[in-house]
């Protein structure tokens, strides 16, 4: 295979992996702005992991092995996640691998160990952050998988890089139906990265939180890499939403020439994301926690939605 | 996917019509459904607008202009000063809860898409593929005053049908004849100030706006 291919996959997994942080950085500091605050900067979430790597990692006498190992396995699952999505370019050779349906699996593999370790413990609340965190995950994954199969019945495959390529390639269509997925996805992205109107990402406190409860006990290089792990998921989030509603600016496969361009227009495209999630997150209050069924009930619906709209307005009957 | 420009926007304002109807089915809130009601007449205007331009038909300016005034101005202001002197702000009752309604939304649609299926193959508009859409509404807004307890939601709901007739309307045969839409415009904002006058009457003599007040006939 070309060696190119490696290259490309290479850079947008480290550009991906390594603007994460950044992102959460950008997302922070535009909600400190808009709360008239000064804001921590952009550079604190790689300062706070800089901090968290250089310490001594404290860990419970009746922790398992289970404990240990979830970060790494969190980590690396959300790693692989991010390096199917197309950022940059179309040419991922990962993406052959593993299409959509593999990604959420890969989310749902992480969750799974996430919960486990937040049970490990034994704590109260290790194990409530986990029962909840399943609650909202057993729905927002369906939500998220119909979201996939609107896109992947227009472009008719299930695999990113050829929806991008269908998407953003082709001559312009408005696609309906893409209208019912945007809004589903962004729901669900809000459940699945613990952003407000489901989760606080801000508390501790015990009633309200779900991420932060399971990864509570967490220390030193072990939450380190949580909190790495959290911030790709939302980097992954972001640009899944880009590759499937904006691809616009995102280089074809083999086009050298394109790469400056593509990295200026992703830059663009992830600020404006990570101003309006602060802005969203700014004008909605955080929900009562049997309110979030609804919430994600909702997202389904208006996925399905898609989908039935989809077989209505662009499979010409003739 | 041969369609033209034009068409592609249509079947987008109609999928933006269907979100609205599916928003309002879920709102809990009055004053937020009657920004939805508001929002779903400025996508309908905006529709036989672009309706109007791309088959240019003149009268149809003219409908959209009147749904923009009458929808989007006069009806949510009427509603909004409704709800002012009722002091109902913060209504939240549904028969069945929301959920379950929206599952019933679902297969509400489906049956709607599937019985306007046969139908636009016959019509010969460049709009016919909406007409699912515009029957799903219809529907929607039907089951939405069926599971509201008071009076106000239903009468939103009684008016976001007319908006999805319209929209009928306009996707089956390019709108009603003028007299026929004039009429009806009439007849809504007539009938908004008489469910005013009415919403008074119900709650001074119940104390309440709830319809189930309603079923009783007799003082006991």
């Amino acid at each position: 295979m070309n060696p190119g291919y490696f290259v490309s996959q290479l850079l947008q997994t480290l550009l991906a992996v390594f603007l994460a942080p950044l992102m959460l950085g950008w997302v922070n500091q535009c909600r400190a702005w808009l709360q008239n605050k000064s804001g921590p900067g952009l550079l604190q979430p790689y300062r706070l992991l800089l901090k968290l790597f250089l310490k001594d990692a404290v860990i419970a006498h009746n922790a398992s092995w289970l404990f240990r190992l979830a970060p790494y396995v969190v980590f690396s699952g959300m790693v692989l996640a991010v390096s199917i999505v197309p950022v940059l370019a179309t040419d991922l050779p990962f993406s052959p691998a593993a299409d959509v349906i593999a990604l959420v699996g890969l989310f749902a593999t992480a969750r799974v160990f996430m919960a486990l370790a937040g049970m490990d413990i034994g704590t109260a609340f290790g194990s409530m952050g986990a029962r909840r965190e399943m609650l909202v995950a057993s729905l927002a994954e369906p939500a998220l998988l119909m979201v996939f199969f609107t896109p992947a019945l227009i472009s008719q495959s299930t695999a990113l890089t050829t929806i991008v390529e269908a998407l953003g390639h082709r001559e312009l269509t408005l696609y309906p139906s893409m209208a019912f997925a945007a809004v589903a996805f962004l729901m669900v992205l809000l459940a699945e990265n613990a952003r407000i109107p489901v989760d606080n990402p801000a508390t501790h406190l015990e009633l309200t939180m779900i991420h932060e409860a399971m990864i509570l006990e967490y220390s030193a290089r072990h939450l380190a890499l949580m909190e790495w792990a959290h911030a790709i998921k939302l980097m992954t989030y972001i640009s899944i939403g880009i590759a499937l509603f904006v691809p616009w600016g995102i280089a074809q496969a083999g086009d050298w020439a394109m790469m400056p361009l593509s990295v200026g227009v992703l830059i663009v495209k992830l600020a404006l994301a990570g101003a309006g999630l602060a802005g969203l997150e700014m004008v909605s209050a955080k929900m009562r926690i049997f309110r979030v069924p609804e919430f994600l009930g909702m997202a389904f619906l208006l996925a399905v939605l898609g989908m039935l709209t989809h077989f209505l307005l662009e499979v010409n009957p003739t | 996917m041969s369609l033209s420009f034009t068409n592609q926007l249509i079947d987008l304002m109609a999928a933006l019509l269907l979100l609205i109807a599916f928003a309002m089915l879920s709102q809990r809130r009055i004053l937020r459904l009657i920004h939805l009601f508001a929002a779903q007449g400025l996508v309908l205007a905006v529709n036989t607008f672009i309706v109007a331009y791309a088959i240019a038909r003149p009268e149809l300016y003219i409908s959209a202009l009147i749904t923009l005034v009458l929808k989007v101005i006069v009806l949510p202001w009427l509603l909004h000063r409704l709800i002012d002197r009722l002091n109902v702000r913060w209504d939240v009752e549904t028969l069945i809860n929301i959920p379950t309604t929206l599952l019933v939304g679902i297969v509400v649609v489906i049956i709607a898409f599937n019985l306007a299926l046969p139908i636009s193959h016959l019509a010969g508009t460049i709009t016919r593929s909406t007409l699912g859409i515009a029957m799903a509404s219809v529907l929607l807004s039907f089951l939405m005053m069926i599971t509201r307890r008071k009076a106000v939601p239903q009468v939103i709901g009684f008016l976001a049908m007319e908006n999805g007739l319209f929209f009928a309307a306009t996707s089956a045969t390019y709108g009603m004849p003028m007299v026929v839409e004039l009429g009806i415009g009439l007849d809504v904002l007539v009938a908004t100030f008489i469910f005013g006058i009415f919403f008074f009457q119900i709650r001074e003599t119940f104390d309440s706006l709830d319809i189930h007040h309603l079923e009783k006939l007799k003082d006991k």
